[in-house]
């Protein structure tokens, strides 16, 4: 969820009123947004550098508000006001236009093909006799990269460029080079740079780095030129230096270069709608779209006495509604800023916002139905009350863990477990899911050392195999697992633990129907103490005790030991 | 600590003797109470292993009223045998005798008389020995001059039965050191459940009371498809990045999927349909087939979803908890799984204020009365509503869950009616659990490094108290 810092005093003279905090945070609630902190430039970098730099920070009261991830248009400060004053009935939703140049052809973009290696689509839009002040350029800039950190993806999906378009000449360009043969005079640079040396003048910008990955290896890099071969922006990096825009900026050119055509859409009309504010004819630059929705999905998710109650609670959100008089039928613009509106429950949900949720009838939904319990938990929750019952303390580790937790460390090769791998773990402790439970329990142990012996420790849970029967190629198994660790062994607690299991389950201690034991070879185990546990002729899980290394390997150094056994069988 | 000089001096004395002291003898040569010994014994087994000892008990046993009857008189089959003169005795005028009845069945057992029925006017008893020896009464007349050892613990339970003896306790009448009822009794020895699962087990009951269907959700590993595209989550959407999921490198890829939905799902994305616009992206099978560990349960939940779409619809309530897996930057309340608890209705007609019904019985079941809806953004719901209570201790809203209705563009490629709505709400089970026990880092809750002394003394788990 995107956070808006926002001025609190410049909000509220566009909001044409003072709130108290709690205020504030009573509309924020309602329209769906969070105000999330309360604070001021100083304190951050207060807290996040310390108080001497803070010093000449500005101590303007700062409003955080989380603002809902589809919800583009509220990103700034001009389209938050917006928004809350029409939904609290101040301002009438104001209706888009797309308009053409007084006099003269509109400006063109012309994309060439060899963009289609790199960065295909690009889209462009002319804001005309816009008036800058410093707080409406700062809000401009903070929306780009407000977008550019959401919907752009972080520049990959789109990027945006503007320009001041009395610096530059149309028709204008959109091609692909080779790095070696693009050469301009960056942002904020003072000499020309060649692409290859952009990439590596940028390495060490701590803003800039980030996005360099998008493009580095492409074979050609994305660049706007004008008529006269100037270089307006190489996408999605860096802007040119000559056409960039100031506070006496009058006419502002927008370019959004994508790999997602409709996402570069959504973002140009963003950037246009928001800021067609401070043009001379306000709202001038796109046609809003004017689907036509009928209501009977609209109506049936919350009762609403009348087709023309809903159609001015619609209106209230910003989508301009009117009841056709045909039916329950309600016709309803969607205007650019709305891209998140896909489907009629989207403009469902906003006549729920401007009823006020709260103030809907809550009711029960009536259907008659006989609850059951999935049969492997149910067995899972009576085995572990029993287990429990037996003197045994129950444990919660995670499902996932490092290669070395579930092979090395056990004495066994990660080649020989059945285990699925991670490809992308931040740290080694992510790297497989469990295939056993015993690792985390002796980790358990391990961390709990302090706590007086005998330790007797167990968890009933699911480990994870490979298995190319699954549509997925792995399943869950249900394991149950538990370990004595103590001055001696134990080996004897652990079999009699085993013997109650099978008593709780009812097997018999039998050969054929019932359970027996019987000598096995594990590594993880100490040689001769290790044993099978067979179920009705099939082994089910081993028990034993560890291996010195493996103790020793856990960090751990007494004996101990262990059981494992699967429970799916038990069924 | 006892007395320092006791310590000393029973040192002493043990050091001495060969085959160590009694204590009571100790006790009595001091002129000290017992228990002054038994706290010195204590305290020095305290500091290890500096001496041993062994527990000895000690019986005592009294002559019964009757018992000293007959140590006075001699035993009843003693007495019925000196009252027969040598012409016998009838065994109507024996009767007669306050020991007659026992006196003469014990005589007989012993041989000491006989019974001849053939005479004049009944039977008629005569001796059978010359001389008697009366062990009974010999036997209790040692034990009344306190020489119960020369009685083997046969003798002395025989006579016990004939309840002749009875056992002292030599406590009746002993002085103890008083009770401390301040202190805390011995922890019995006992295994304990993991609070978190303590509160799973409520979670599960509350919705089975509310008659909601366990979901098989132990599959861990999910495909791209089932965990985001199915629910209308478009194939660039930030969830689904590496930053934020955990992709597999083996198995990697899902194979088999339902041909005919997934070309609908694929649809909806790519051109829209079902009355929406869709992404209108590429959508690519690839990214579909891209397994992962499962971001939530309603991946278990659309797969169920689809299931019941295969069917005659009937109404279905459906709920499940479990594990669920993000790969985000890890804090003190967050980790890279946590337990999802999901719950599903879907039948005809369903509305919002169903949603909020439903969410208040559920919540109220918790013990959370004061609820209210914040709207939301959810990509699979729609409208999506954060659900806040109000908590009495820090005086404001938290927010307790999310909810919402499930979007057309989800359930209609399934093929579920197109009436049908679906209503859902999730809610972590690790920051509940984390309020009711007072815990405030993950850590010591989940995981190996889980603070077993608090599983130990955790109490049981009432969500509603």
């Amino acid at each position: 969820m995107p956070t808006v810092g926002i001025k609190r005093d410049l909000l509220f003279k566009a909001l044409g009123r003072t709130y108290t905090d709690e205020e504030f945070d009573e509309l924020c609630f309602e329209f769906g947004l969070e105000l999330d902190e309360i604070t001021s430039e100083k304190e951050i970098v207060s807290r996040e550098q310390g108080d001497t730099k803070a010093s000449d920070a500005s101590d303007v009261i700062l409003y955080k508000i989380d603002v809902p991830a589809n919800r583009y248009d509220l990103l700034c400060l001009e389209g938050l006001v917006r928004g809350l004053q029409v939904f609290k009935n101040k301002l009438e939703a104001p209706r888009y236009r797309r308009i053409s140049p007084v006099n003269g052809d509109p400006q063109k973009l012309i994309i060439t093909k060899e963009t289609a290696a790199v960065r295909p689509f690009a889209v462009a839009a002319v804001l005309r006799n816009i008036t800058f002040t410093q707080e409406r350029y700062d809000s401009f800039i903070e929306l780009q990269e407000k977008l550019h950190q959401n919907i752009c993806r972080k520049r990959s999906l789109v990027a945006i460029g503007t320009h001041d378009l009395d610096t530059i000449s149309g028709p204008f360009t959109y091609t692909a080079k080779p790095p070696g043969d693009i050469s301009f005079k960056p942002l904020n640079q003072t000499k020309e740079y060649t692409a290859t040396e952009l990439m590596s003048l940028y390495k060490t910008d701590s803003h800039l780095r980030h996005y360099l990955h998008i493009i580095e290896d492409k074979p050609v890099y994305p660049i706007i030129y004008d008529s006269n071969g100037i270089v307006l922006s190489m996408p999605p990096i860096i802007n040119g230096d000559h056409s960039k825009i100031t506070l006496q900026t009058k006419n502002v050119f927008i370019e959004c270069t994508a790999t997602d055509l409709t996402k570069a859409k959504i973002v140009l009309d963003m950037m246009v709608t928001m800021f067609s504010e401070y043009c001379s004819q306000p709202f001038t630059v796109e046609e809003a779209e004017v689907p036509l929705l009928a209501s009977h999905t609209l109506s049936s998710l919350f009762y609403v006495e009348s087709t023309e109650k809903i159609a001015q609670l619609l209106t209230r959100m910003c989508l301009l509604s009117r009841a056709t008089g045909v039916g329950d039928e309600i016709e309803v613009e969607i205007p650019p800023t709305r891209s998140d509106v896909i489907h009629a429950c989207d403009i469902m949900e906003d006549a729920a916002i401007a009823y006020g949720f709260n103030n809907i009838t809550r009711t029960t939904p009536r259907a008659y139905t006989v609850a059951n319990q999935f049969p492997l938990n149910k067995l899972t929750e009576l085995l572990r009350q029993d287990l429990a019952a037996a003197g045994f303390t129950e444990a919660l580790n995670f499902a996932l863990c490092s290669e070395e937790d579930i092979a090395d460390k056990l004495g066994k090769k990660i080649s020989e477990t059945r285990a699925a791998h991670i490809s992308n773990p931040k740290t080694a402790e992510f790297q497989v899911a469990r295939t056993t439970l015993l690792p985390g329990l002796l980790k358990t142990i391990a961390a709990n050392r302090k706590m007086p012996l005998p330790l007797k420790l167990f968890e009933v849970s699911d480990v994870v195999l490979k298995d190319e029967t699954k549509d997925v190629g792995a399943r869950n198994s249900r394991r149950f697992c538990a370990v004595y660790y103590n001055k001696s062994p134990g080996f004897e607690v652990i079999h009699g633990l085993l013997d109650r299991t099978m008593q709780l389950l009812e097997v018999k201690s039998a050969r054929g129907e019932g359970y027996h034991i019987q000598a096995a070879d594990d590594s993880t185990f100490f040689p001769g103490r290790c044993a099978e546990i067979i179920v009705r002729g099939k082994t089910v899980g081993r028990l034993g005790v560890l291996h010195p290394d493996v103790i020793n390997r856990f960090e751990l150094t007494m004996p101990c030991s262990a059981m494992e056994i699967d429970i799916e069988p038990f069924l | 600590m006892a007395d320092s000089g006791v310590v000393e001096t029973l040192l002493q004395r043990i050091e001495k003797a060969d085959d160590g002291v009694d204590s009571l003898n100790v006790a009595a040569s001091l002129g000290v109470d017992h228990q002054v010994i038994v706290g010195a014994v204590k305290s020095l087994q305290a500091l290890g292993d500096i001496i041993s000892a062994d527990l000895r008990s000690s019986k005592h046993w009294e002559l019964t009223v009757e018992g000293s009857e007959i140590a006075e008189q001699g035993s009843h089959e003693a007495r019925v045998f000196s009252s027969i003169p040598l012409e016998g005795l009838a065994q109507s005028e024996l009767m007669k005798l306050s020991f007659g009845k026992i006196g003469f069945s014990k005589a007989m057992s012993n041989k000491w008389i006989r019974v001849d029925k053939t005479q004049e006017g009944g039977p008629r008893i005569f001796r059978a020995v010359e001389n008697i020896e009366d062990q009974v009464r010999e036997k209790l007349l040692q034990v009344q001059k306190g020489n119960f050892s020369q009685l083997d613990e046969k003798e002395k339970n025989e006579l016990k039965k004939r309840k002749l003896l009875s056992e002292v306790g030599s406590w009746k009448e002993k002085k103890f050191k008083p009770y401390n009822f301040e202190a805390m009794g011995v922890a019995p020895d006992c295994g304990h459940l993991h609070p978190l699962m303590k509160v799973r087990t409520q979670f599960r009951q509350i919705f089975l009371e509310m008659g909601f269907t366990e979901m098989p959700t132990n599959n861990f590993i999910e495909s791209s498809f089932w965990n985001f595209d199915s629910l209308f989550q478009p194939q660039q959407h930030p969830a689904r990045d590496q930053h934020d999921t955990f992709f597999l490198s083996d198995p990697a890829l899902a194979h088999e999927f339902p041909q005919d939905y997934l070309e609908r799902v694929k649809k909806v994305h790519s051109e829209g349909g079902f009355g929406s616009q869709g992404y209108k992206y590429d959508w690519k099978i690839e990214e579909a087939q891209k397994n992962i560990l499962r971001t939530h349960t309603t991946a278990v939940s659309a797969r169920m979803l689809y299931k019941l779409a295969q069917q005659k619809f009937t109404p279905v309530k459906y709920f499940s908890i479990d594990r669920v897996f993000r790969n985000e930057t890890l804090d003190a309340t967050h980790l890279a799984e946590f337990h999802q608890i999901e719950g599903v209705v879907a039948d005809y007609g369903l509305t919002l204020g169903d949603l909020m019904g439903i969410l208040h019985q559920f919540f109220t079941k918790l013990g959370i009365t004061k609820l209210r809806f914040k709207p939301a953004y959810n990509p699979y719901t729609e409208p999506s509503m954060e659900v806040f209570s109000y908590h009495e201790g820090l005086k404001k809203w938290v927010e307790v869950g999310n909810s919402g209705v499930f979007r057309p563009e989800m359930l209609l490629p399934m093929g579920l009616p197109e009436d049908v709505s679906v209503i859902a709400w999730g809610l972590s089970l690790e920051r509940p659990t984390m309020i009711k026990y007072g815990i405030n880092n993950i850590r010591e809750l989940v995981g190996h490094k889980v603070n077993l002394q608090m599983v130990y003394d955790g109490p049981i788990c009432r969500l509603d108290s």
